[in-house]
């Protein structure tokens, strides 16, 4: 398993700028934010949980494909099968190996960026929290989505329409913390059910993608 | 009836036998109740005395968001017959129903959106209720992208259950975040049957039979589309039979 994962995060560093990707793209979209919404700072620093909240989900969504696509096009994902580890485990490493590759720098990201949008001084650190607590379940549940569609030929577009509904609570909860750390409220309930999704995600979804990838290798 | 023959539709050959008879009493039922729960509801129940004319957009947007909901829930426990026990009669009929509900959540969104627009001002509000079923719209839209997706069928029947079980739970999920997410402004249940405060009976009863005419509606056309489905696939079945003897 420890090999896998050490595999998969060399192939993902390595391999083709799939690493630095996710990275630029949030940058992108916070960029692009100001210019779409105007450069007022009470209006930014408003918005500017959610916003970032949304930019890391995207990202996290535009690096999914590459989950699974590469090991099936050249045949060691049948290998994988194949192997004596169950595919409940392979599953969850993809996914351990996609959130440290691609989430884990968004969440590091996150508050340079929140510079730029004029995040207040008591959001950083709700919106650190907020995002370590809640990306591994958008890797768990992104991980289901490319196993679903690993088969298809153009199954980019289809795996954003399959995701995007299923990330709605976790966005939900996740940007709440966030906004409520901002403004200087609570955050006890949200961050709690954000916890619950993500260790409900981390514990069940992975029989899901199994079975899933399963029925795309038959 | 013995519960056990409820299996021998799952043959699709008495499927289609058994809807040939059924099909027509059901149809012609659903064109009755509805037309009756209708016209009583349009034409002979008073005005809302506050609400006026407007209050007759209940009996389309219930009925509808009513069958949006039953339809995925019946996709769900015909995903979960296919899963366990591989009737594909019941994969198809899963298949069938998806736009059915699609088209009724629809519904439920456009006609709530006229009511809202005189009563609540607006077309448009982000209120749990509202926004769950835009949800649940987008969950129906990525269920039948996805059948459309795969060409296999016995792979797309697998994928598309397996899809609607995860998607249940999330749809669920997502309907008690966005409770938590915002306030109301639509109202709570007001048809339960064991409330004190409920509609006034005069609205009531042609409301329950256009409910019922609805779901005989929904039945009517998942019969016609699941028949049409079973067909389709015996269809390419006979041409790939007769290409290999060609």
């Amino acid at each position: 398993m420890i090999a896998l994962l050490t595999r998969d995060m060399r192939l993902a560093v390595r391999a083709g700028g799939g690493f630095g990707l996710g990275l630029a793209f949030f940058l992108i979209v916070v960029v692009l934010v100001p210019f779409g919404v105007g450069p007022q700072g009470a209006l930014l620093s408003k918005i500017a949980p959610g916003i970032l909240w949304l930019g890391a989900l995207l990202a996290c969504l535009l690096s999914l494909d590459r989950i699974f696509a590469l090991d099936w096009e050249d045949g060691s994902l049948d290998l994988l099968a194949t192997a004596p580890l169950p595919m409940e485990g392979i599953v969850s490493v993809k996914a351990l190996a996609h959130w440290l590759t691609t989430s884990l720098p968004l969440v590091l990201a996150a508050p340079v960026l929140g510079v730029l949008l004029n995040l207040p001084a008591p959001g950083f650190g709700w919106l650190l929290v907020s995002l370590a607590l809640g990306t591994p379940a958008l890797s768990v549940i992104g991980t289901f989505g490319a196993a679903l569609t690993v088969g298809l030929k153009r199954g980019g577009l289809l795996l954003s329409l399959l995701v995007l509904p299923l990330y709605v609570p976790t966005l939900i909860f996740g940007a709440e913390v966030a906004r409520r750390g901002a403004e200087g409220y609570d955050v006890t309930t949200p961050l709690a059910l954000l916890a619950g999704i993500t260790c409900g995600t981390i514990a069940l979804l992975p029989f899901a993608s199994a079975a899933v990838l399963k029925i795309n290798l038959r | 009836m013995n519960l056990n023959a409820l299996w021998e539709y799952a043959n699709p050959k008495k499927f289609i036998a058994t809807t040939d008879r059924v099909l027509p009493f059901v149809a012609w039922m659903a064109a009755l109740l509805l037309v009756t729960g209708l016209v009583w509801g349009f034409f002979f129940t008073p005005d809302d005395y506050k609400q006026g004319a407007t209050v007759k957009i209940i009996y389309l947007h219930v009925p509808a968001a009513l069958m949006a909901i039953n339809a995925w829930l019946m996709m769900l426990v015909t995903s979960l017959v296919w899963i366990v026990r591989r009737h594909h009669v019941s994969a198809l009929a899963a298949r069938a129903a998806a736009p059915v509900g699609m088209v009724m959540t629809l519904i439920a969104l456009a006609t709530g959106a006229l009511w809202g627009q005189p009563m609540w001002g607006t077309w448009w509000a982000w209120d749990p209720r509202l926004t769950s079923f835009l949800v649940l719209f987008l969950f129906y839209l990525g269920y039948i992208a996805l059948w459309e997706a795969i060409e296999n069928d016995d792979t797309a029947a697998d994928l598309t259950s397996i899809l609607c079980l995860v998607g249940s739970v999330f749809a669920l999920l997502s309907r008690y975040a966005v409770n938590f997410w915002n306030q109301g402004l639509h109202q709570g249940a007001s048809l339960s049957l064991d409330k004190e405060e409920n509609v006034a009976d005069v609205f009531w009863y042609p409301l329950l039979v256009a409910m019922a005419g609805f779901a005989l509606l929904f039945v009517a056309l998942v019969l016609v589309r699941t028949r049409t489905e079973i067909r389709a696939r015996r269809m390419r079945a006979l041409e790939a039979r007769e290409r290999m003897q060609a």
